[in-house]
């Protein structure tokens, strides 16, 4: 009995002992946890009026866009349009702009952005431009870095479902689209059950001009008709090629879902597009006939023009031997990331229990010593087992895409289950795993796939909020997540808003970008075919029924403001230039009743936009973007009298004619 | 050669920095100005400190009806010939080696130098005060009367949003060790005509 009672004893001292202990415990996890917290906080906090260390590039999705982000802040500083018209921007809206968004179809004024990639020297960021592809109507659209606006896009023809785009080389030779979709290349009339052996898949080459960046189609490469993924081009060693993922190589055109998921492997198409440039300067490929637009800004007319162009270079695989191969990776391969020395090549099997890592130089050796199995449209197809690097066991759910930190490790998003999960190149161990919020798609790494990471963060990309955000109806925010990656193991930072879907990002030291930004464009560089560049110069013109109004702005008046001998059912041209010649002083100006949207007008620039006056009376217009202090003076009066009318056309600033001054 | 007379030929020769350097600069700060506005003053222009400043000045101070800074004024065409016989004059007189003569330059030269400056003190004032009776804002001092905008003639001071700063610069400089120079030689010379 006394003994039990001294157990007892024993044990209730030990148990109290061992409680309070554990509430020491808990209480220091408590604090530890707090200061861990307060730690993430001081890492994204950027103090009011300093600046972000990283320019983030993030897709607009269906949008059509592309949001320029700071990084660590995750706050948003501009969207781009490139794919959309903007009213707020008047993109797509004003007749400089409205060429941009020409396509064979017509005017489309939208499209769904997927996946930007920054130019590259040597395989290093160098930020001169952003590209990013419209996936909807092919099409490749070029942001120059220095004014932050979209300045080119290049239709692609024979292409559909514009997805395995837009990926630079290492030099920015090339940006490569591939098409998702293959259909009858060329277009034609026919039996989509023929589907089989009969559609075709364009890869294309996009040449980069380096002196202005200058786009143009150097050939298309026609392929076996399946579904081109996603591509990434080689660095280093294996510079010279690109890698595209492959899907539905059961060539099926019906229920994809079940029809497209049979074959145990797809493949990883390489290509030596250097083998094949060669074959084409020497006169190589066919032209065909074809018809895609061709839309360039010019900075100093500050307008774009379109160009149909008519025919196009192609190449089929057969004509090139040698330079094409499969390399079998397990189960509709999603992702297609090479690694920062060129060797590796990551096949994210979107439906595979792991990770598949080709080896570059492997597959060099395969392809000497023929290590061939079979061939598809006769393509050699490399023995899975001759190329495979190794393999990431059991890494998570539904492998999607792969960035890398330039210190050995790879990231990758696995949507099914949620996760970035971190593991290391040559030993394909995992190192850790961190949940995401929720259903990641891409990821980004600034200089994630260049030669050279800037690896302190990774963006993870969401495809689902549910709760991470106050509730705005059925349609939730998008949202991205930024992880630090500089320890061992990755921690959660930060939460933040995006546009559209998040498709992919590009990130940069933001000293490569912001010393080249631009601040107004040079009057006198203003090749404008209406600008005006004095107030002494400032008109209205009547041409039949069209009126051209020749109007200036600066802080803060229009000239002329007042203008009458317009008439109902005349065609009115606003031509408006920014006489400003200082930083952050654009003026807007918007017509009542004008069936389009203001005009936003940079210092420097002229933009035009069209009224037709349906009302007879006495119409304002004023400045729509807060320019100093007497902005709300900003206005002007237009008279518009019947149809007819004996008024004649008369304009003032002060009751003087304009020239006046 | 005499060491005063070498004085007296450097000291004139370094007027003619005046031709290669701004004399004078006003800068304006702000708030919403991170990069100031400045322009600088030499004898024969005015230019901007960055590209555009004059042009962005003279809309700021639109708004409470300064005049705009013209593209040129008289002294453009003054000041150079002024300098300009200076110079030779100094050199010359370098060169006769009397050194009377030198303080007589450097008196001329002072004298011309606070002309000048009350030539732009008058400027100045007439810029500031001269305002537009239609400007779009009218200050009035605490006693009553109307707010001038003159800038500083030498040193720095508040105007409403912004602060001015009106400094001499290179070719100031150079003018001052000039002539500094040439009242040294005055004395160098008055020691060694003792000997």
């Amino acid at each position: 009995m006394k003994t039990m009672i001294k157990s007892f004893i024993a044990i209730f001292t030990l148990s109290v002992i061992m409680v309070s202990c554990g509430d020491a415990n808990s209480n220091k996890s408590t604090k530890q946890s707090g200061a861990l917290s307060g730690n993430a906080a001081e890492k994204v906090y950027v103090a009011p009026g300093e600046h972000d260390e990283f320019y983030a590039f993030v897709s607009g999705g269906f949008s059509g866009q592309l949001a320029v982000y700071g990084l660590p802040s995750g706050r948003l500083f501009k969207v781009i349009p490139v794919f959309s018209v903007d009213a707020e921007k008047a993109y797509g809206f004003n007749e400089e702009t409205k060429p941009m968004l020409m396509t064979s179809h017509g005017f489309i004024p939208w499209d769904d952005s997927h996946h930007p990639d920054i130019s590259q020297t040597a395989g290093e960021l160098d930020g001169r431009w952003v590209f990013i592809n419209g996936n909807n109507t092919p099409r490749i659209a070029k942001i120059d870095l220095t004014t932050f606006e979209t300045t080119e896009i290049i239709e692609v023809p024979n292409s559909a479902g514009n997805h395995s785009s837009s990926f630079v080389t290492e030099n920015t030779e090339y940006v490569v689209a591939g098409t998702r979709f293959s259909v009858p290349f060329p277009q034609r009339d026919m039996p989509i059950d023929e589907y089989k052996g009969n559609f075709k898949g364009a890869l294309t080459f996009i040449s980069v001009n380096q002196e202005d960046g200058g786009m143009d189609i150097k050939f298309q490469l026609r392929m076996p008709g399946f579904d081109y993924d996603l591509s990434h081009p080689g660095r280093g060693a294996s510079h010279g090629w690109f890698f595209f993922t492959t899907y539905n190589t059961e060539e099926a055109n019906s229920l994809l879902e079940v029809n497209a998921s049979q074959n145990d492997k797809d493949f990883i198409a390489a290509v030596n597009w250097k083998k094949i440039e060669e074959y084409v300067n020497n006169g190589g490929g066919k032209k065909i006939p074809s018809k895609y637009a061709h839309n360039v800004y010019d900075e100093h007319t500050h307008t774009a023009t379109s160009t149909m162009k008519k025919e196009v270079l192609v190449v089929d695989p057969e004509d090139v031997p040698g330079a094409i191969y499969f390399m079998p990776t397990p189960k509709s391969p999603h992702g297609c990331d090479v690694d920062p020395s060129g060797e590796y090549i990551v096949g994210s099997g979107k439906l595979a229990a792991e990770l598949t890592v080709h080896s570059f130089s492997k597959m060099l050796k395969a392809i000497e010593e023929k290590k061939f199995d079979g061939d598809a449209y006769g393509i050699p197809v490399l023995q899975y087992e001759a190329t495979l690097a190794g393999a990431v066991k059991q890494p998570g759910l539904g492998p999607l895409h792969t960035e890398f930190d330039g210190k050995g490790n790879a990231y990758t998003t696995f949507f099914i289950s949620s996760e970035v999960v971190k593991w290391k190149l040559g030993t394909w161990e995992v190192i850790d795993r961190k949940p995401t919020y929720y259903s990641v798609g891409h990821l980004m790494i600034p200089g994630g796939n260049s030669r050279k990471p800037f690896g302190k963060y990774v963006l993870a990309m969401n495809k689902i909020t549910k709760d991470r955000y106050l509730p705005t109806g059925p349609e939730v925010t998008q949202s991205a997540q930024l992880y630090d990656i500089t320890g061992e193991k990755m921690e959660l930072l930060l939460d933040f808003p995006t546009i559209g879907e998040p498709h992919y990002a590009a990130g940069i030291p933001a000293d490569i970008v912001a010393k080249n930004s631009k601040k107004f464009y040079r009057l006198e560089d203003n090749k404008h075919p209406h600008a005006v560049k004095t107030e002494a110069e400032a008109k209205v013109v009547r041409k039949g029924n069209e009126v051209h109004i020749y109007l200036t702005m600066i802080r803060s008046h229009f000239a002329p403001d007042n203008i009458e001998g317009v008439q109902v059912g005349d065609k009115v041209y606003f031509h408006v230039t920014n006489l400003e010649q200082d930083y952050d002083v654009p003026h807007g100006v918007s017509m009542i009743g004008a069936q389009t949207s203001e005009l936003l007008i940079m210092p420097g620039q002229t933009e035009t936009f069209i009224w037709y006056p349906k009302q007879v009376g006495v119409w304002p217009f004023y400045c729509t973007d807060f320019c100093s202090a007497l902005h709300q003076e900003m206005q002007g009066y237009i008279r518009v009298s019947p149809k007819g009318s004996n008024v004649p056309i008369k304009f003032t600033l002060d009751g003087d004619a304009v020239d006046a001054e | 050669m005499k060491k005063s007379k070498i004085l007296m030929i450097i000291g004139s020769l370094l007027l003619l920095g005046l031709f290669a350097f701004p004399l004078w600069n006003i800068t304006l700060e702000a708030p919403q100005y991170p990069i100031p506005l400045g322009m600088d003053i030499h004898i024969t222009k005015f230019t901007d400190t960055n590209e555009f400043d004059i042009k962005n000045i003279n809309l700021m101070n639109h708004y409470v009806g300064m005049q705009y800074i013209p593209e040129t004024i008289p002294e453009f065409k003054i000041f150079p010939i002024v300098i300009g016989i200076m110079v030779v004059l100094g050199v010359i007189i370098g060169f006769m080696g009397k050194y009377k003569l030198y303080l007589g330059w450097f008196i001329l030269m002072s004298v011309l130098g606070i002309a000048g400056m009350y030539d732009f003190y008058l400027w100045e004032y007439d810029y500031g005060h001269n305002l537009d009776p239609k400007a779009i804002m009218n200050f009035k001092n605490p006693d009553g009367s109307v707010m001038g905008f003159q800038p500083p003639l030498f040193g720095t001071k508040d105007i409403l949003n912004f602060t001015a700063h009106s400094y001499p610069r290179t070719g100031a400089y150079f003018m001052f060790v000039g002539m500094f120079l040439t009242f040294i030689a005055f004395f160098v010379g008055k020691k060694e005509a003792k000997n």
